[in-house]
């Protein structure tokens, strides 16, 4: 099975700062991927140059299209969700708006219903306060909000960059229930951001770790977490 | 500062303007204060002290009519440096300065007028009522900010000559035909003619207030407006207590503004009411783009400016003055934000560089 | 009390004014988020156009939908050339380049146009409805007109896709971006109906003002405070905010601070909105969670 997302050589920046030198990295269609580091080290610009929203050169494919000259809007056509560090809700807006604008390219009405459905099936937190502004819910809330918006494009990828930050570990845990359960009914893939390794090596099958814009380790979740060097240098413990 | 523009601007990826990452970048990124490197500094004390040399010497090298030319672009100078502290150091728009220059005109020609105090009496006063005023009005501009600021100081800027006009105040004012003035005369028999007299009256306290100016900015009060105007939140975060500074730039804006328009009215020896109308700050804000943002040698520059180009472009139609400094607000804002000031700094640089090869 | 319902009439005729430009700053700040102190220029010099049109002998409404056409254009023009640069800059930079445009767009309307005061037509038949001495047929065709385009711009902005996707743009242009929205065609587009609106308001106006280079100046700053008083974000607040306004300025014109002081209404009432209330009456208040 082809990669549904392959990136060679990618190097990406703002302004006169180089943040990723040289990245390489897959995900294959269905799968979740992590991508881990401490701060500083270029995940968050990953998924910024994936959506072209930074400075980047290299190869990006995405289901065999090369994306890395499309701008964003048109990366988000090809069936990208991105759901940014900070939310990115439309805070002025109700939840409702927000999850309208998540279904802003999709033509089928049907299909938008029922998927407004779905996802208030999986975030019922979502259907009670649904009427609210947002920028007034809750912050994992609002990141529930986010990855709903996201999901309302049908998107055949899922870019979620760090969805624990600033919340307890409770509301967290739910998301990552959430998420996996997205996966398995969907099939939809995600390529997963996180500082937070344990979290993300739980729920990904595989894993990249990135260190000042490289790719230094890479494998399967099960083996980066039993090994023991890699667990004490990177991930802490 | 041109590379930073560039980048923001002219990156394109497919037709598309590539937007960097939203740092948290000040409200006036592109227009700070341009730092100067230390081995200048000694270059530059004794260029401006030709400068301060060649200016006492210039009213005898002159006719009278330059002499006030050049005297009206001192007032000027003076007013844009107390836009400048305002809207260039600690980032708050004002759209409404003209109304602070029409108060201090006001209050000394009143105040020779109708009280029949000596001119050089006037200044001060005016310059106080006008420093209560603007702090007063820094007060609910405190919860305003960019749009809104800008709205409110313009609904002040467009009342003022209506106020001014009002019969209420009329035996004061004059209404509608404002007041006249009489010319200062020449004191202890000096051997110069009034206007050279006028020149060094406006000159001397012109000095004083660059001096003034140079020290607030430069020290420690003068840094607190410009992290106010970067980073608000971690400027209150550091202890600076925003509100009082805010407030303070407010009224000093203000007094120097005032003062410039008592200048002003002492100068021209009339003041009339639709001289301060909105248009009169839109004039000093193109002179603050013009001359520099944040910067104190930006006042010279904008007030040359703002008063030799309607006699240039009056030439070409009565409408061209004000067609060309849209434009030209319009283009610095884009190629020159740091003004000619940041310009003039630029050239030092690159010499003084070539210079230490 | 006769007076005072002249008072009260006119102060309604005037509102009518205020409020057609006052929607179309609406129109650009939703969908900018920015206030675009030119707007009353633009719709000047678009009055202007329909003026040489009808003066070279176009029938009035071919006139007035064609200078609808050329202001949607120039709107768009605007925003590519002129706005689109300055973008990522920061806000007092805007603010100036909208000062800029203001002064550009007047000194070209007099140099081109000249400085004598032009007539301008009216589309209402002149005999006053019911013969009544209070409000005249073209005030309340005015009045009429805007009260439909407030309609329209309400069920735009609440209920269209189009008119959320521009909303999206003005608050979040990033999350905007993430969700497909072409956020260069949405603030072209804002831009270009702005520009209609006004036109559309700078139509009604001159009948009554006659048409100069200064004729939207005030309409500006009584639209500017009407739309502020009724929120920014809403056209039918804009609108009775610039109804309000309008019968504000004039029953306090002639009962309390007469007629020479009459933008002080418009001072006062900017003011004490931006401070007690800053969303206005029907704004939407934003609450964020820090």
């Amino acid at each position: 099975m082809g990669a549904l997302l392959s990136v060679k050589n990618l190097t990406a920046g703002y302004g006169e700062t180089v943040v990723l030198h040289g990245l390489n990295f897959e995900l294959r269609e269905g799968g979740i991927t992590a991508i881990l580091g401490a701060n500083g080290a270029g995940k968050t610009t990953t998924l910024r140059a994936l959506c072209g929203l930074c400075r980047r050169r290299g190869e990006i494919e995405f289901d065999g299209k090369r994306i890395d000259n499309l701008v964003a809007e048109d990366v988000v056509r090809l069936g990208v969700a991105h759901v940014p560090d900070g939310r990115g809700t439309f805070a002025a807006m109700t939840a409702e708006e927000n999850l309208r604008l998540g279904a802003y390219l999709r033509r089928d009405r049907d299909g938008v219903a029922q998927d407004f459905e779905n996802v208030y099936t999986l975030f019922p937190r979502l259907k009670e306060r649904r009427s609210q502004q947002a920028g007034t819910l809750s912050g994992g809330e609002q990141q529930m909000l986010a990855i709903a918006r996201a999901l309302m494009l049908r998107p055949r990828l899922l870019l979620l960059d760090e969805p624990s930050f600033g919340l307890a570990p409770l509301i967290v845990q739910e998301i990552y229930r959430t998420l996996r359960t997205i996966n398995q009914q969907t099939n939809v893939s995600m390529l997963l951001v996180e500082q937070n390794a344990t979290l993300a090596l739980d729920l990904a099958d595989h894993a990249y770790l990135v260190e000042t814009g490289r790719v230094v380790i890479s494998g399967d979740s099960e083996t980066v977490k039993a090994d023991e060097t890699i667990r004490r240098s990177y991930l802490g413990y | 500062m041109a590379e930073q523009v560039k980048t923001s601007t002219t990156s394109t990826v497919a037709g598309q303007p590539l937007s960097s990452v939203p740092l948290v970048k000040s409200a006036t990124a592109q227009i700070q204060a341009v730092p100067l490197p230390r081995r200048l500094v000694g270059a530059r004390a004794w260029g401006i002290g030709a400068i301060v040399v060649i200016g006492a010497l210039l009213p005898f090298a002159l006719q009278n009519f330059y002499i006030f030319q050049l005297t009206l672009a001192m007032v000027y100078a003076i007013a844009l440096i107390g836009l400048n502290m305002l809207v260039g150091y600690n980032g708050q728009v004002s759209l409404g300065h003209g109304a602070l220059y029409a108060i201090g005109a006001y209050i000394a020609a009143i105040l020779m007028n109708s009280y029949d105090w000596p001119y050089w009496l006037s200044v001060l006063p005016a310059g106080v009522v006008c420093l209560v005023f603007g702090y007063f009005f820094g007060l609910p501009a405190l919860r305003l900010s960019g749009h809104y600021l800008a709205l409110a100081s313009l609904a002040l800027a467009v009342t003022t000559p209506q106020v001014l006009k009002h019969k209420a105040l009329e035996q004061w004012t004059g209404g509608f035909s404002g007041i006249v003035l009489s010319k200062p005369e020449v004191p202890f028999g000096l051997p110069i003619n009034q206007d050279q007299w006028i020149y060094f009256f406006v000159y001397a306290i012109m000095l004083v207030l660059f001096l003034g100016a140079y020290n607030l900015l430069r020290g420690r009060i003068g840094r607190a407006m410009i992290a106010i105007r970067d980073q608000p939140i971690a400027a209150e975060a550091m202890g600076i207590n925003s509100a009082i500074i805010k407030t303070s730039t407010f009224g000093v804006s203000a007094f120097y503004t005032g003062v410039a328009g008592a200048l002003s009215a002492i100068v021209v020896q009339f003041v009339s009411p639709d001289s301060y109308d909105f248009f009169l700050s839109i004039t000093l804000l193109v002179g603050i783009a013009v001359g520099g943002f944040a910067t104190i040698s930006g006042a010279i520059y904008g007030a040359l400016f703002i008063l030799l180009v309607p006699n240039f472009a009056g030439e070409l139609s009565k409408s061209a003055p004000w067609a060309i400094y849209g434009v030209l607000l319009i283009l610095v804002m884009y190629f020159l934000p740091t003004g000619f000031a940041g310009f003039v700094r630029m050239i030092g640089q690159r010499l003084s560089a070539m210079f230490t090869r | 009390m006769d007076a005072l319902l002249h008072q009260i009439f006119s102060g309604i005729a005037s509102g009518g004014i205020y409020a057609g430009l006052a929607l179309a700053l609406v129109m650009i700040y939703q969908s900018t988020g920015h206030i675009n102190f030119a707007q009353g220029e633009m719709a000047m010099f678009s009055t202007y156009i329909a003026w040489e049109l009808i003066d070279y002998g176009t029938p009035y409404w071919g006139a007035f939908f064609l200078t609808i056409v050329f202001a949607f254009a120039a709107g768009v023009a605007i925003e590519r050339l002129v706005i689109r640069p300055f973008h990522n800059l920061p806000v007092i930079a805007l603010i100036i380049v909208f000062i800029g445009l203001l002064v550009v767009v007047n000194s070209t309307a007099s140099w081109i146009f000249g400085t004598t005061l032009k007539t301008f037509p009216s589309p209402f038949p002149s005999e006053p409805l019911w013969n009544n001495h209070y409000i005249s047929n073209h005030e309340l065709g005015s009045i009429g007109v805007v009260l439909i385009i407030v309609a329209i711009l309400f069920v735009f902005f609440r209920y269209t896709t189009l008119g959320l996707a521009m909303r999206a743009v003005a608050e979040n242009p990033i999350s905007s971006r993430l969700v497909g929205i072409r956020v260069s065609w949405m603030l072209a587009l804002g831009w270009g109906l702005a520009a209609a609106i006004g036109a559309v308001s700078g139509m009604l106006v001159a009948p009554i003002l006659y048409l100069d280079s200064s004729m939207m100046g005030g309409v500006l700053i009584y639209s500017l405070a009407g739309a502020i008083l009724g929120g920014l974000d809403n056209p039918w607040g804009a609108a009775v905010g610039g109804f309000i306004i309008g019968i504000m300025e004039n029953v306090l014109g002639a009962y309390v601070i007469g007629t020479q002081l009459k933008f002080s209404v418009a001072l006062i009432v900017i003011v004490v909105v931006l401070l007690l209330r800053p969303a206005g009456l029907f704004g939407r208040t934003v609450v964020t969670r820090v």
